[in-house]
């Protein structure tokens, strides 16, 4: 029962492609297709993304964290954010578990925003793709107007949420697992 | 190649971290698994919903609704079709690209481009999981009125209007 409960939303979606195919075929096998492949990038990204945080959150101590994402950590802190945001590979809800560690780990919440921000549009392997694909002019374009972008919504975003909101989603990741 | 190399990392680094602490990579693994099993209900169900909707969405549909003639209102449609699907990089890179060939504006494609990688409308639920409503509804705004400043100023470098 609980399993039905956590698998809803899918069941759903299996569903709707069900009702797709019979109304028009094509139109649904062409979305059983896609959600196919989007299954296998989903496999080769996701998978090492967990282990490797899992790795992250025994090996290194929380001090490490604080010492170069926390609070004072200043201007290093968010280089860091942004290149280890850019670094990354994989849709942006894989950055969300990936942020939930830092924060366990006592990130600054702009830091971790920033980290967001960085992962969700600046990733170095697709910057590199959208050159080849769109024209260095349009990457490059973008990507300067993305990264004062990224940190001037992490400090709206930072200011905009009230401290005692910002401590219960600390909290809130805390106990996640 | 990228996703290899995220691979390859995993595993050079989970050798070396048995070797120096079997305990504590068992613990790590398990830390894996548990965040993993806590977000794959979710994962499986936006795959889905992503076929449904880049079936919906073509390449065709797309380029229809977004031409350059389209102005303002092209460049709104292209900022909501990018916040709701969720096309990977490297088709929506190509993609793009053969709809401005077929007449697309750079506007509307800046738009597109832009809320198709920070605005998330189909990850919503995973994200409210992690940070909550408000932050997670304040982000996505945000992102999305950021998005018309890119596309007007790709517009105004790239496509010279």
């Amino acid at each position: 029962m609980n399993l039905i409960k956590k698998y809803r939303f899918f069941l759903i979606t299996i569903c709707v492609i069900v009702i797709t195919i019979l109304i028009d075929k094509n139109m649904g096998l062409k979305a059983l297709s896609v959600a196919g492949d989007s299954f296998k990038q989903m496999i080769l990204v996701i998978p090492p993304i967990f282990i490797l945080l899992g790795l992250l959150d025994t090996w290194v101590p929380r001090e490490t964290m604080v010492k170069y994402m926390g609070e004072g950590s200043g201007i290093k802190g968010i280089i860091l954010s942004i290149i280890l945001g850019s670094a990354a590979a994989g849709p942006l809800y894989g950055a969300f578990p990936v942020a939930a560690v830092f924060m366990k780990k006592g990130a600054k919440f702009s830091n971790v925003l920033i980290f967001i921000g960085a992962w969700s549009t600046t990733k170095i392997p697709m910057f590199l793709f959208e050159i080849s694909a769109l024209g260095a002019k349009f990457a490059i374009t973008r990507l300067l107007v993305d990264i004062p972008g990224i940190i001037i919504i992490a400090h709206v975003l930072s200011r905009l949420i009230s401290k005692e909101e910002i401590i219960k989603i600390y909290k809130k990741i805390e106990n996640m697992d | 190649m990228g996703n290899y190399l995220f691979y390859a990392v995993m595993i050079i680094l989970l050798i070396i971290s048995f070797l120096k602490d079997k305990q504590k990579t068992k613990k790590a693994l398990k830390k894996a698994w548990k965040s993993f099993d806590n977000i794959l209900p979710q994962i499986l169900g936006i795959t889905m919903l992503v076929g449904i909707l880049l079936a919906v969405f073509n390449t065709e549909f797309v380029s229809s609704i977004i031409g350059e003639e389209s102005g303002w209102f092209g460049i709104i449609l292209s900022a909501i079709v990018g916040a709701i699907t969720l096309i990977p990089g490297f088709v929506a890179f190509p993609m793009s690209d053969m709809l401005l060939k077929n007449g697309a504006g750079y506007m509307q494609i800046g738009a597109f481009i832009s809320t198709l990688m920070m605005v998330g409308i189909v990850t919503i639920p995973v994200e409210i999981k992690y940070f909550g409503k408000k932050l997670t509804v304040a982000r996505n705004i945000l992102a999305f009125i950021f998005s018309f400043l890119v596309a007007y100023i790709i517009g105004k470098v790239v496509g010279g209007i």
